[in-house]
Order: C-alpha cells, then structure tokens, then sequence
C-alpha cells in the first residue's frame, strides 16, 4: 500500500506538469494565513482561477532563514494573528481539491511533531508534496522515507552553488520535481534574472528525472516567460505575496492572471 | 601555552544526536569549504603558529589565572577566575575572531560578516578585520544596538559597518538570522565568522577548538599552582562558547564537575528567560539541531535575559550532549541574581564583569558547597559595556 501511495502525490505533480498547455506550469506561492485565514483561503482560490497549475502554500514559520523581507513579513503577521501548522493544513486541505498542493515548511515544525506524523498529518490534507527549505538532501532521509510511505513526494531544492556530485545524488532521491533556486539569495524580487541562469538549469535537467521548476527572484510575465524557455515550472513568490498584503485576492488574480497569460503557448 | 587548536583537530557532524547542518542548499558547499579549509589550516604549521603568536603578542594570551582571595572568603572555597576580560577587546570572544578571520584570509575571502549580542564578538571581529585588513559587517538588533551602545561606536571606529536588525524583538536571534540571510546571498566572497559553538557544523566544532585555548591554560595554570584540579568548573552559557572552551580541557577529568549557567531571566516560572538546556525541547535553530526554546507548534520563542549575549532561544549543540550525557551540567540564575553579582564582584575583588560572566558569579554565590574545595570561574568578558544598563536598574 506505501508504494501505491507514493505514486498518488508524484503522480499528481506529474500530471499537473504533463497538462497544463502552457510554455510551463504555474506555481504560485502564498503563505498560509496571511493576511488571516479565510483571507489566504482567498488568496488561493483566485490564484486557482488565474491559471495555476499548481500551488506552493507556505506554512508561517518564526525563523524563514531562506526567505526574503516581504515572505518573512508575511509569516510574522500570519503568526501574529494566530496561524498555526493545524490553521494552514487546513488551508492546504481546501485547495488540494483543485490543484496540487505543494507545502513550504521549515524543519523545526516538522521536527516538532517527528517526521513520521507530519508526512501522514500533511498527507491527510491532501498535500501532494513537501519542501522543507533547511533540510538539504544529507538530512533528509528520515523525512523522505516517511513521506514515500504516505504518498508525499518530497521535492529537493538545487542552488547555482551546489556541485556536481551533489546535484547528481539529489536528484537521484527527487520525488515530484526539481526546485532549483535561480540565484544565490533569499527569496524576493529582483530586477533581472540571473545571468548564469539557463547554465544553472540546464545542468539540474541534466541530472533530474522528473521536471524542474524554477523559483526565487521571479516577478514579472516577461521573466516568467524566459524561464519557461529553459525549464518546466515557473515559481513567483514574493511578487504574490506584495499583491496579497496591497490588494488582498483581487490584486492577486491580476498578477497570476499576467503571469498566465505571459506563459500561454502561441 | 601558546594556544590555538589541537594539531588533530576533528569536524563533528554530530554530537550524540544534535547538530547536523539544517540550512540552504546554496550554503551546503560552503560549509563543506569551510571545513577542508579548517581541517587543512589546523594542521598546517603556519597557519597555526601565525595564531600563536596574534593570540600571545596581539591578545595578550595566555590570560591571567588569578586567585580570588576575597570572594573565596566569602564562599568558603577558593575561587580562581580565568580572567578572559583581561584579553584584548575585553571577552574571550578574540580567541575565536581572531583564528576565523586568518581563516577567512587563508579562504581568500575579502569580506567577513559576523552577528553580535552583547557586541562582544561583534567588536572582536571588528578588530581582527581591522588587523587583517578584511571588510567587515556586523548585524546587530536594535534591542541590543541600544543596551549596548560603547559597543556600536567602538565596532564603528575600528571600521565596521554596523547593521541594525529590525525583526523579532531585535536581539541575539534575529541577528544570527540576519547574518545567515547575507551569507547565503554573498557566499561567494564572504566568510561569516559565527561568535559562538552553535550553527551548522562544522562551526560548533570550529567555534569549539579555536577556545579551547581557555581551558587548557587554566588547567594547566591550576596544576602548576595547587598542584591538583578543581572540583568544579564552572562558566557562563549562551550560545555557549566560552563554557566549551572551559569545559573541553576537563572531558576526560572524571572528578571535575562542569556548571554551565544559564539566563534565568525573570525567572524560569515566568516564560521569559534564556535557559533552552534548562527547560528548552529539542528543536532546530540555525542551523543545528540542539535545545531550543519553543513552543508546542514548533515556533521559536523570544528569550529574555537581561545580558544581551545570553538573550538567545538555542544553544550550542555539544552542550546538549554533554547535558543528555550527565558530563555536565545546566542550571539557571535570574537577572536579579546576576544584577548582584556584578556589583559584588566589583565589591570584593576590584573587577567589573560582563553580566554574561555575573550569571556564573552568581551561581557559585548561591551554590557554595563543601567548604574548602577549589572552584575554576570562567570570567568571559569585562562589564564596562554594561554600566550604563546596570545603573538603569538603580
């Protein structure tokens, strides 16, 4: 049964990035909880009908050691106004039933509650997979063996700095697909992508059997749009969470609505 | 005595089960550099006599080790203070500024970014910089930034950006993160030089040989004047650097008890304390898996001490070995305790001691013992920074 299980959340991915029709697929990220509960529920299902393929649902976390000011600003308030790990699975919970939901989670919860109980806790939220940003590929093995046996892919972040060697033992272990992080930084907007990005990316297609979705630094449809020439998803974080705390769902359905449309096939 | 680590010195991925390296993949490769680099610079010659002669010519090294007459009097035991306010910059913190920073030069880094509490490390840093002519930047809460301003102005002068941390309540914690956040931006040219035994390995490990120095020229200091060991060793613990540095030199001394004390803030009852090792679940902060200060949803928690270099949530993650182990042991004392123990210190002895290194006063004042038995005080720093805090409190 574990492994007929750790087919369904993989699978899920894959078919989300097999048919979306697009240049590639399309991943949002929100935070849970920001700006409250029901508001990201909100936030969430306008990005659903904007276009995305799939969503990356960030848990709030005190300590987002990867993450830039505006993401970190949001997990302070989500926190602040009483966000919990139960708060976002329940959040999760509601939009897994229209795309695949992918959690964004830092190690301590996860540690808090034992590798074991999280992967079955997230799986009976209907996540299809994990990201835990401070757990690299060596400590993750506990994790990935709990996720494997409640069908969660547990989907291994790359960086521009990860060597060779490396990137061909993680990719190996990758469930679902690639993150590869297009810079050296934490996560945010920037004005250009990074000039050593398409050789970033084609090393991590190199190596991956499963597709690679690209994340960090990516705001506009113009960028999205090159990205999608070199890989098979496109993340934008930052610049979703800024409509979200400007504009609430409203603002949010524009960005994802232009992200969408810079990423239709001609 | 000329210091420095143990030609074998070793990387501990773990210690028991606490450590590893939970961070970024982009610092993975880093921190595997950083520990070739260490590994190869600890057993070369040159790297290590260029650090005995900065820590004996530069840092005034090795510190006194002095007999504290009045206060053992007033213990009933005799007291000997490893007097770490004595070297340059005033705290132990040199010891460890001064052997990363070679290290940074060694790694070719031209830029070195360090967070700071207290500002102890912070102005530790500064000065080895200053020395080596690297770039420094030294991430500091604003909290912090205000109890500890002769701090801020000296980082200033000897050429440091400082830069003010915002988030959180503004201490020790969002520091550290701050720093983290800058090094996985500019990992390529930047070396961060943590200030105490706590982050990802290798820098426990790391952090851990480059004090070691304290404990083994007080051991060896005390041999040569009782002619015997304490029975107690005793040294205050944040992150916990000055207090493994102690501690190392004893490991294999099965009759000397080590004491590290802890921030019981307010008090442990309260909720609003620095006592991870005291009270504190296992969790991961920065990097390393050890006790931490946090709450059922796996948050982490603000600590509160009224010495900025104890006010952290985590702890280094040997020290929770040794806890788990029973070769050490944790207590806590509160900030009033603290508060009197600086003063008593200065009273009786003539020395004004950071009020990190009064938590460890106050414990041996509360816990005198049998009487007639030798006590080793690690004194971590000088308290001048503090004045203005201390007489605050009336």
């Amino acid at each position: 049964m574990a492994d007929a299980a750790a087919v369904a959340g993989a699978d899920r991915i894959a078919a989300a990035f097999a048919d979306h029709g697009r240049r590639a697929a399309l991943m949002p990220y929100l935070m849970a909880g920001f700006p409250d509960r029901d508001g990201s529920l909100a936030v969430g299902e306008a990005c659903v009908e904007a276009g995305a393929d799939l969503i990356e649902l960030g848990v709030p976390f005190s300590d987002p050691l990867a993450d830039g000011p505006v993401i970190h600003t949001a997990a302070t308030e989500a926190l602040a106004r009483g966000a919990t790990v139960d708060s976002a699975l329940s959040v999760c919970e509601s939009l897994s039933a229209r795309v695949p939901v992918v959690l964004m989670i830092y190690a301590n919860p996860v540690l808090a509650r034992g590798a074991e109980r999280f992967a079955r806790m997230a799986a009976d939220a209907g996540a299809a997979g994990l990201i835990v940003p401070d757990l690299p590929h060596d400590e993750a093995g506990e994790l990935r063996a709990a996720c494997d046996a409640h069908g969660l892919a547990l989907v291994p972040l790359v960086a521009p700095t990860t060597t060779g060697e490396r990137l061909a033992s993680i990719c190996a272990q990758a469930r679902g697909f690639v993150y590869t992080v297009s810079l050296t930084g934490t996560t945010g907007e920037r004005s250009q992508l990074p000039p050593e990005l398409s050789r970033t990316v084609e090393r991590v297609r190199a190596a991956a059997p499963v597709p690679v979705a690209v994340g960090f630094g990516i705001s506009t449809g113009e960028q999205a749009r090159r990205v999608a020439e070199l890989a098979d998803g496109v993340i934008v974080g930052s610049r979703v969470m800024r409509a979200a705390g400007e504009g609430g769902a409203q603002a949010v359905r524009e960005v994802v609505a232009e992200l969408a449309a810079a990423l239709a096939a001609d | 005595m000329t210091g420095g680590p143990r030609s074998e010195a070793t990387v501990e991925r773990r210690f028991g089960d606490y450590g590893g390296r939970y961070v970024p993949e982009t610092l993975v490769p880093a921190l595997d550099e950083l520990e070739g680099a260490w590994l190869e610079a600890s057993r070369d010659p040159g790297y290590r006599a260029e650090l005995a002669r900065l820590l004996r010519d530069y840092a005034g090294r090795p510190t006194p080790l002095y007999l504290a007459e009045r206060l053992s009097e007033r213990v009933g035991r005799t007291v000997y203070l490893k007097r770490e306010d004595l070297a340059h910059t005033g705290s132990h913190k040199i010891n460890n500024a001064l052997g990363q920073a070679l290290l940074a030069r060694r790694m070719g880094k031209q830029r070195v970014i360090a967070e700071t509490g207290a500002g102890q490390h912070g102005v530790a840093t500064a000065t080895a910089c200053a020395l080596l002519g690297l770039r420094c930047v030294v991430y500091m809460g604003a909290e912090d930034m205000r109890r500890q301003r002769p701090n801020v102005e000296r980082m200033k002068l000897l050429g440091a950006e400082v830069e003010p941390v915002e988030a959180g309540a503004g201490t020790l914690k969002e520091a550290v993160s701050a720093a983290i956040r800058d090094w996985v931006a500019n990992v390529a040219d930047t070396h961060y030089v943590i200030g105490s035994a706590v982050g990802p390995s290798p820098y426990p490990s790391l952090v851990r040989e480059l004090q070691r120095v304290i404990g083994e020229e007080a051991r060896a200091q005390l041999l040569e004047v009782e002619g015997r060991l304490p029975e107690r060793v005793i040294a205050c613990v944040g992150g916990g650097s000055n207090s493994i540095g102690t501690f190392v030199a004893f490991y294999d001394d099965a009759g000397v008890r080590l004491i590290g004390v802890e921030a019981a803030g307010e008090g442990i009852e309260t909720g609003r304390h620095g006592a991870p090792l005291t009270t504190g679940a296992r969790g991961i902060l920065h990097g390393a898996e050890s006790a931490v200060l946090q709450d059922e949803d796996g948050q982490i928690l603000e600590a509160h001490s009224i010495s900025a270099g104890l006010d952290y949530p985590g702890s280094g993650p040997e020290h929770a070995c040794l806890r788990d182990s029973g070769r050490a042991t944790y207590e806590a004392v509160t900030d009033e305790q603290a508060l009197a123990a600086f003063r008593e210190l200065a009273r009786l002895e003539g020395i004004i001691p950071a009020l990190e290194s009064a938590h460890a006063i106050a414990w041996l004042l509360a816990n005198p013992g049998e009487e007639g038995g030798i006590d080793l005080v690690t004194l971590s720093g000088r308290g001048d920074k503090d004045l203005a805090e201390v007489l605050a409190r009336g």
